[in-house]
């Protein structure tokens, strides 16, 4: 064979067709059980469907979704956060207590955001350069920035926000288009975490080191800089959706995002990140969102109990991964 | 002029004298085959070459060139490149993106750079033609045997022009149809003028594709001979020490 013909048979053996790669999407399944969960509700009930009851469930799984895209990021480098719930409290109570001093909005934003990249960056560079496992130190995290919001705001709720008062519950709270403004900032973000992961050096980097972090080493590439900077963005999207969440709720106290983290690593790991590291998507990850708020919207409208919603959850995240172990033992993947 | 000549190297870790005064040269294009027992040295000698440690004494020429490497990317800009078997490979990833990894090719879109998926495919369509290998540079690693892995590995190897290719036991864990592929790569490399180092327990890979055979015992050099003037044989009694040296 010569070399053109064989480069030629090597170019055109597109191995599965389009429809069976998109089969074999988790992201696809979750999206039709998410439908499916949807339909049913709408004929179960007739609160489902009106405009009011949509609005909150879309405004709702928005902030779950903004977290989740972070913690896609850090799942597929093959590590763990555990403490984007209480990043989200501090900068929520940052940006909160700035503003009740008076300074204007774009003060209190910065801050936040910028308190939220310290958190990040301290648990990347203990996780990186320390080499601590990922989970002790964003476990520590966790109870430390919730710590320090109380210390923050002396445990107060806080419900003025100066001069940008407006603004702030504009931002979190208000639509444009009909679409409540988290949801179009997910949106944005989601679709720029999709570029980033596919496109980016970045993304590709990330990926190697949840596949293979021993390869990624060898190969050069700067793992460490690269895990921090993973943690840093999964901080970032905690804290802006504190911020929004803020503006939404129109006040705030410290339990904000008390034990979120378990609803965001479902909704990353339901949308297919891979808890060994190495798989995941961003848009996985939104879809794994509104599914997991769709399921707790119908328990209400249904009439079940809240209690049974830490069932519904936690029971997510064991068959999704179980549904991932059943996948590899019939050499699936 | 010998693409690579190591003087009198020694290395020891602590009390341990891993080599021992080992000095060879090794020929552009030239396939070494790298023997001896358990603890002989081989993968010491191997990581001295590559750069992961310095040697205790002794000196190391690149196409005559006295070399200090201090760290592997030192080697790998000298054309040194080592094919680590599964360790340097990420399953979750595409063949090209892993000829790639860490070397990713950009281009400018907007105010990103972004990965040239395209040029990426191109080359790797071509390195893998150079290899005769049907690896198709969009599959996943995770769904191919192991030969189209070395495949991939060794790709690596030529895109960076790399003129020796160190290999540490390629064949050990692979089925008999893949040893023969890995064989196949192999001559591939030497025939574009790459010199390959390989290091393997089993006799018939090395002397199927070796132009010549070094045995090293208990860090000590006891051969270095062309294949074709010896045979599995002697090189069975050097490794054991039945033959004191050859
Ligand atoms: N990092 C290390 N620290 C201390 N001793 C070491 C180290 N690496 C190797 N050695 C010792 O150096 C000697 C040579 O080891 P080496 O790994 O080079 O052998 P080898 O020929 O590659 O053996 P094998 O066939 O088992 O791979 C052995 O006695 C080994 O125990
Ligand atoms: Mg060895």
């Amino acid at each position: 064979m010569s070399n053109s013909s064989l480069s030629d048979a090597i170019n055109n053996s597109e191995h599965r067709s389009f429809i069976s790669r998109i089969a074999s999407q988790q992201t696809f399944w979750v999206f039709v059980a998410a439908l499916l969960a949807c339909i049913a509700l709408t004929l179960m009930t007739d609160t489902f469907a009106t405009e009011r009851n949509l609005f909150n469930v879309t405004r709702n799984f928005a902030f779950i979704g903004i977290v989740a895209l972070g913690m896609t990021a850090v799942i597929a480098s093959g590590g763990i956060d555990l403490s984007v719930g209480s990043t989200l409290v501090i900068s929520a109570m940052t940006v909160s207590v700035t503003m009740a001093s008076g300074m204007p909005f774009w003060a209190g934003c910065l801050l936040a955001l910028g308190v939220s990249l310290v958190v990040g960056a301290v648990n990347g560079v203990l996780i990186a350069y320390a080499k601590m496992p990922s989970f002790v130190v964003t476990l520590g995290m966790l109870s430390i920035a919730r710590s320090l919001a109380m210390v923050l705001s002396n445990n107060k709720m806080i419900y003025q926000f100066g001069p940008d008062h407006d603004f702030l519950l504009w931002l979190g709270g208000g639509s444009t288009f009909g679409l409540p403004h988290p949801l179009i900032i997910l949106l944005i973000l989601a679709a720029f975490t999709s570029f980033a992961f596919r496109w980016l050096r970045w993304g590709q980097h990330l990926f190697a080191i949840g596949g293979n972090e021993q390869a990624a080493v060898l190969t050069g590439i700067p793992v460490s800089r690269v895990k921090v900077s993973v943690y840093m963005f999964s901080a970032l999207m905690a804290g802006i959706a504190g911020i929004l969440e803020v503006g939404w709720l129109g006040g705030v106290t410290t339990n904000l995002g008390q034990s979120m983290e378990l609803s965001v690593i479902a909704a990353s790991v339901i949308g297919g990140a891979n808890l060994a590291g190495g798989v995941g998507t961003a848009f996985g990850a939104v879809i794994g969102a509104l599914l997991i708020e769709v399921i707790r919207n119908s328990l209400i409208l249904l009439g079940i109990s809240t209690f049974w919603q830490g069932t519904f959850v936690g029971s997510f995240i064991i068959i999704a991964v179980a549904f991932d172990r059943f996948r590899q033992a019939r050499g699936y993947e | 002029m010998s693409v690579l000549e190591l003087k009198n190297i020694s290395k020891n870790y602590g009390a341990i004298q891993a080599l021992n005064g080992v000095s060879l040269t090794v020929e552009p294009g030239e396939v070494v085959g790298l023997m001896g027992d358990n603890g002989a040295g081989k993968s010491t000698l191997v990581k001295v070459i590559a750069g992961n440690f310095a040697p205790s004494s002794g000196e190391v020429l690149i196409s005559g060139q006295t070399v200090n490497f201090h760290k592997p990317l030192d080697a790998q800009r000298a054309g040194i490149e080592v094919v680590y078997q599964d360790l340097a490979i990420c399953n979750n990833l595409s063949a090209a993106s892993n000829v790639f990894l860490g070397r990713e090719p950009t281009r400018q879109f907007g105010p990103f750079q972004i990965v040239d998926y395209k040029h990426m495919q191109n080359r790797a369509v071509e390195l893998f033609a150079r290899l005769k290998s049907e690896t198709r540079p969009r599959d996943l690693v995770k769904r191919m045997s192991g030969g189209q892995r070395q495949a991939v590995a060794i790709a690596r190897a030529l895109l960076t022009d790399a003129r020796i290719v160190l290999m540490d036991e390629p064949t050990a864990a692979i089925s008999v149809r893949q040893v023969a592929e890995v064989l196949n790569l192999i001559r591939q490399l030497s025939e574009q003028g790459i010199a390959v180092v390989l290091i393997s327990h089993r006799m018939p890979d090395v002397f199927e594709v070796a132009d010549k055979v070094i045995v090293l015992r208990r860090g000590q050099l006891v051969a270095s001979k062309n294949a074709s003037d010896s045979s599995p044989e002697e090189v069975t009694g050097l490794i054991t020490g039945a033959i004191e040296a050859a």
